[in-house]
């Protein structure tokens, strides 16, 4: 599994691996926002948890595509499926790797980004916090999403669509975590719930996944 | 080493083969002969396990077991050597094979070429070189000489001796005379007789 993991993280790295895209994607999406909705601070300050979390979300769903397709591809999945690793620990060690090169980079840059939004100075914290709890789940979700979708052609359009209305719990409590932590509210309801959210995902979908990826190479 | 009883195959709801039995014991290769679309290739999935039998068994130890399809499975951003290198940690067997598997398929010279730039033939051994990397008793193998040269078909032919030697056992769809004493599988022999159709989405999906 610790092979898979560096492999792929090798992979996203190096050219052609989409590392940065999803980066891209994310930044540019923030700085069209002015442009769409006005340059009025306020204004931008009273949306900018909302555009922050849908533009990280977005932004994960770029590469989701590529998880398990380029494997399926190449019949990489076929003696994986084989190998001596469980197929869930396939999975998990996927959607791992997806973190540490999508998810992870967004949260770095979201704080700065928000700066751009004039999120408020107590928005911060919570936003990171929120996105570094519910961002797991964005991956897992979407690598189930991945693994049932293994295999179509255009895959990833139905991918989108799988996918997309799964990812509302988490963008909701997530953004209820930095609208309450901004007004000064209460954090912890919102919080427990993402984080329940989160270990669920981590703890059914790989192999509801895993069982997707079995039938799709049949 | 490896069993079927009174198997089964079928693809895209139809039933391609049928009362298959055979037992290939330790040392044995096995050789499928047929034309194109008489159903070597989903005969090999089903004893890989990628696919479920339509009727009958398969035993092997899944362990033991190795496939190598049409596809090489070759990361093309990666080096020869780091690409044999994944296979070897995720198979988990002994580091030194990696440089008897560049030596057996005459990749040393590769080794620290990226895949992308590797000619059609010279990814194929790569695929094959993994077979070696993998350390595993059952080669089930799909076309294995597709796009190899003579000298190539050689190298693969000594690798594959080797291997039987070693108490292997080998499975191999080819149209290549191999050098080998191997047990010839016709496959005109088994092909199946009642066309029974069977309903593509529930096929495999009695687990």
């Amino acid at each position: 599994m610790r092979a898979l993991l560096l492999r792929d993280i090798k992979l996203a790295m190096r050219a052609g691996g989409g590392f940065g895209l999803a980066l891209a994607f994310f930044l540019v999406l923030v700085v069209l926002v002015p442009f769409g909705l006005g340059s009025e601070p306020a204004q931008l300050a009273s949306v900018a948890p909302g555009i922050l979390w849908i533009g990280a979300l977005l932004a994960c769903l770029l590469s989701l595509d590529r998880l398990f397709q380029l494997d399926y591809e190449d019949g990489a999945l076929d003696h994986l499926a084989l190998a001596p690793i469980p197929l869930t620990g396939v999975v998990l060690a996927k959607a791992t790797a997806h973190w540490l090169t999508t998810a992870l980079p967004l949260i770095i840059v979201a704080p700065f980004l928000g700066a751009l939004l004039n999120l408020p100075n107590e928005g911060y914290f919570w936003l990171v916090v929120s996105l570094i709890v519910g961002s797991p789940s964005l991956s897992v979700i979407g690598a189930f999403g991945a693994a049932l979708c293994v295999g179509l052609k255009r895959g990833s359009l139905l991918l989108s669509l799988l996918v997309l209305p799964l990812y509302v719990p988490t963008l909701i409590f997530g953004m209820e975590i930095v609208r309450r932590g901004i007004s000064g509210q209460e954090t912890s309801a919102p919080l427990a719930l993402l984080t329940a959210i989160s270990l669920g995902c981590l703890a059914i979908l790989p192999f509801a996944a895993a069982q997707a990826l079995r039938a799709n190479l049949r | 080493m490896v069993t079927l009883n009174n198997l089964s195959v079928a693809r895209g709801g139809r039933r391609l083969i049928q009362g298959l039995n055979l037992t290939i014991g330790a040392g044995r290769a096995v050789i499928l002969h047929g034309p194109n679309g008489s159903g070597k290739t989903s005969l090999l999935r089903t004893i890989a396990g990628l696919q479920l039998p339509a009727e009958g068994q398969v035993e092997v130890d899944e362990d033991s077991l190795i496939f190598a399809g049409h596809l090489d499975a070759i990361k093309a951003q990666l080096t020869v050597h780091e690409n044999l290198e994944f296979w070897q940690s995720i198979y988990g067997s002994n580091p030194a094979l990696i440089a008897r598997a560049l030596t057996a398929f005459n990749l040393e010279n590769l080794s620290e070429r990226a895949a992308a730039s590797l000619s059609a033939g010279q990814k194929r051994r790569l695929g094959l070189a993994r077979l070696i990397v993998a350390d595993r008793a059952v080669w089930i193998l799909d076309e294995p000489t597709v796009s190899l040269d003579t000298a190539s078909i050689a190298l693969f032919d000594a690798a594959l001796a080797t291997h039987l030697a070693q108490g292997g056992v080998a499975m191999i769809a080819t149209h290549v005379a191999l050098d080998q004493k191997a047990t010839i599988l016709d496959m005109q022999d088994f092909v199946a007789t009642a066309q029974t159709e069977f309903d593509p989405f529930l096929e495999g999906s009695a687990l």
